[in-house]
């Protein structure tokens, strides 16, 4: 297989929020990798940390309560967890290398300012342009995610506009910026499924076009099948497994992915079966055991799942799928 | 199907809302919500309601429970109409209908402990009741729900999604209805937790003998939950079918779209899929589009579609769909 380079790679990060129930290990030795030109998904219940994940790269943790305790993040050779968060390198990195699209792109646009001017806003920023290129930059920007009539929109309000065309500016402003990789943390959840799929067929145009990399967090396990590379599956502050959407979409390991595959409701069921479902309820971030965190749950754990430590991510088969259970470690070695 | 068993019959429902008026306030301009809808539920079956946000599935959902009064049409609750009758009239049906909400958080009081939001369900008839018997409904509440029995004492924001929509639902199970109007229940919920609630819905009724209006926007869970499904678009109902064709023979072209836009989870059916995406977004109801709604965003329009609203004709099978091209 021919080594493609690592455009971003995370070892080993930890953060956790210092509250007063307790110290909260919202990511807890946390590794990925993005390639280039890559289309990464992030999947995992709320609460898993997935979010925080991304936002520790993009060192926008809040802090205190929260804290990076811990990890490497390497873009194009430099650790940029290493930067100070208010750094002028860490600003160069956001928006230049890395951009974000949020859920709730109404959020994440100033309802106060023309979308026109908050475009150039950040054109200006990272690149130096006058007034007049950075708002033709901006014109093509929009034309360019599919935005009807871009010049008269330059000049609109956020609430003008409806939820898919606001999500299209967050992703025009991306494309502005020229990023290498775009973070989209969950960005259809607010959207209707006819809108979502364009927004989707968007980013991969984008990805096409701009030779850009994607990480999409979500936890709609349908949309990581339609348009993902590779898969990391999360559950309360770890990856539990992880491999090219095809291993983990027809030979899933871990027994909450398993569980996961199986709750979703299917178009195209036969008859009207009860769901699987996974008993229970995701665990307190702030006691979390030493133990595999989905033991009290799974349907398979015995009692060394419950006392042994947590299980490590071993390769399954190939090369590339990785999952982090002991029963099917035991199972592999015997 | 007999006439007896229909528990909730609607006919040409239209609400609209007044959007412009005049000087004197008088409306000139209306946003058509819901615009002439008809539909029957029997007893003790599951009637799902998809469609985008816009569509107006919660207008009509709101205007079955009177929270909205109905422009023109006919609500016929076990064969009463119940769409002109006057509040006070209304006050014996309004235990029998129910509604359940899509945010439990947004529907509970933060300050009241869960014992006491369904002990005020349970008291809410009025009628005087030894405290015993109150605390055992209350326990017997709970349990239908699968909520523990120590979850009594405790409040809203100690519990977790799945938990407070435990909650809405036993509070709408106090009064004992035959209806339960459930507006996005699952929406706001993580896959492994809507699963749970999904199959409590269907455990309920095998239970209760309830009837669910169920309000959606998410395909495959309506067609799991549903035994009938109506696809509304800009307040009109463009097809309507058993569940069980909604994926094998979808007409309209709409629902062919919404069909092939929502993701799958099989990586092989995904892989061989063709998918329709839909150009442009749901027009506004306020300019509603001449003829069909759906005609700006039809690869199949023809010159007709543009002119006349098409009628919801069966095609065999209790199959509608209004289009004119079937």
């Amino acid at each position: 297989m021919a080594e493609k380079k690592h455009l971003l790679e995370v070892n080993h990060l930890k953060t956790s929020f210092f509250t007063d129930s307790g110290e909260v290990k919202a990511v807890n030795d946390v590794s990925y990798y993005v390639d280039e030109q890559e289309i990464v998904a992030v999947v995992g219940e709320s609460g898993c940390g997935k979010s925080v994940t991304q936002m520790s790269v993009m060192q926008l943790i809040q802090s205190p309560p929260g804290k990076i305790l811990g990890g490497e993040a390497i873009l194009e050779g430099r650790d940029i967890l290493k930067f100070r968060p208010d750094s002028k390198e860490m600003r160069a990195v956001r928006g230049e290398k890395i951009s974000m699209i949020f859920q709730e792109p109404m959020t994440s646009l100033n309802p106060v300012i023309t979308v026109g001017k908050q475009l150039t806003e950040v054109i200006r920023t990272h690149k130096k342009v006058s007034k007049k290129d950075a708002w033709q930059m901006g014109i093509s920007a929009l034309a360019s995610v599919g935005i009807p009539e871009p010049e008269a929109r330059m000049k609109n309000y956020p609430f003008e506009m409806s939820g898919g065309m606001r999500q299209r500016v967050m992703i025009a402003v991306a494309v502005a910026c020229n990023s290498r990789l775009i973070v989209a943390d969950e960005p259809t959840t607010a959207l209707d499924v006819t809108t979502q799929a364009q927004v989707m067929e968007l980013l991969l145009d984008v990805v096409d076009k701009m030779k850009t990399s994607l990480i999409v967090v979500t936890h709609n396990l349908g949309l990581v099948t339609r348009y993902a590379d590779r898969i990391y599956v999360m559950y309360a502050g770890r990856i539990i497994e992880s491999g090219t959407t095809e291993e983990l979409m027809t030979k899933p390991c871990h027994p909450y992915t398993i569980g996961l595959l199986s709750a979703v409701p299917k178009l195209d069921a036969d008859e009207q079966t009860h769901l699987t479902t996974i008993e229970g309820a995701p665990p307190d971030l702030a006691n979390l055991p030493d133990a595999c965190a989905f033991a009290p749950r799974c349907p398979y754990a015995d009692e060394e799942c419950k006392n042994s430590p947590h299980p490590e991510l071993r390769l399954t088969d190939g090369h590339t799928h990785f999952s982090a259970c002991h029963r099917k470690i035991r199972r592999e070695e015997t | 199907m007999s006439e007896q068993n229909i528990l909730l019959k609607v006919e040409n429902l239209k609400m609209h809302f007044p959007a412009e008026s005049t000087w004197f306030g008088k409306p000139t301009k209306f946003v058509k919500a819901v615009d002439g809808i008809d539909f029957q539920i029997e007893s003790g079956k599951t009637f799902g309601l998809v469609g985008e946000s816009g569509c107006g599935k919660t207008t009509a959902g709101k205007c079955v429970l009177r929270i909205y009064e109905p422009t023109e049409g006919n609500i016929y609750y076990q064969g009463t109409d119940i769409s002109k009758i006057t509040q006070s009239q209304l006050k014996p049906y309004r235990r029998s209908i129910q509604l359940i909400f899509q945010d439990p958080y947004g529907s509970l009081d933060p300050r009241q402990s869960v014992g006491s939001i369904v002990r005020e369900a349970v008291l809410a008839d009025g009628k005087k009741k030894a405290e015993a018997d109150v605390k055992a409904r209350i326990e017997e509440l709970l349990t239908l729900v699968e909520l523990d029995l120590s979850m009594a004492g405790r409040y809203p924001h100690e519990m977790s999604g799945g938990q407070r929509q435990r909650l809405g639902i036993a509070r709408a199970l106090a009064c004992e209805p035959k209806l339960i109007v459930c507006d996005e229940p699952v929406s706001a919920l993580d896959v492994s937790i809507q699963a749970q609630i999904i199959n409590l819905f269907e455990s309920l009724q095998e239970k209760l003998g309830l009837t669910y209006l169920f309000i959606a926007h998410d395909l495959a869970v309506v067609r799991h939950i549903a035994d009938t499904i109506a696809v509304m678009y800009l307040g009109h109902i463009v097809e309507m079918m058993d569940a069980g064709e909604l994926y094998a023979n979808p007409c309209h072209p709409y629902t062919k779209a919404l069909l092939s836009a929502v993701p799958v989870t099989d990586y092989y059916t995904e892989q061989k899929r063709s998918r329709i995406v839909l150009e442009g977004e749901v027009p506004s109801p306020i300019h509603a589009p001449s003829g069909c709604p759906f005609h700006p965003r039809c690869r199949h329009a023809a010159d007709l579609c543009k002119t006349q609203m098409p009628p919801l004709v069966d095609q065999g099978g209790g199959h509608f769909v209004a289009c004119h091209n079937y």
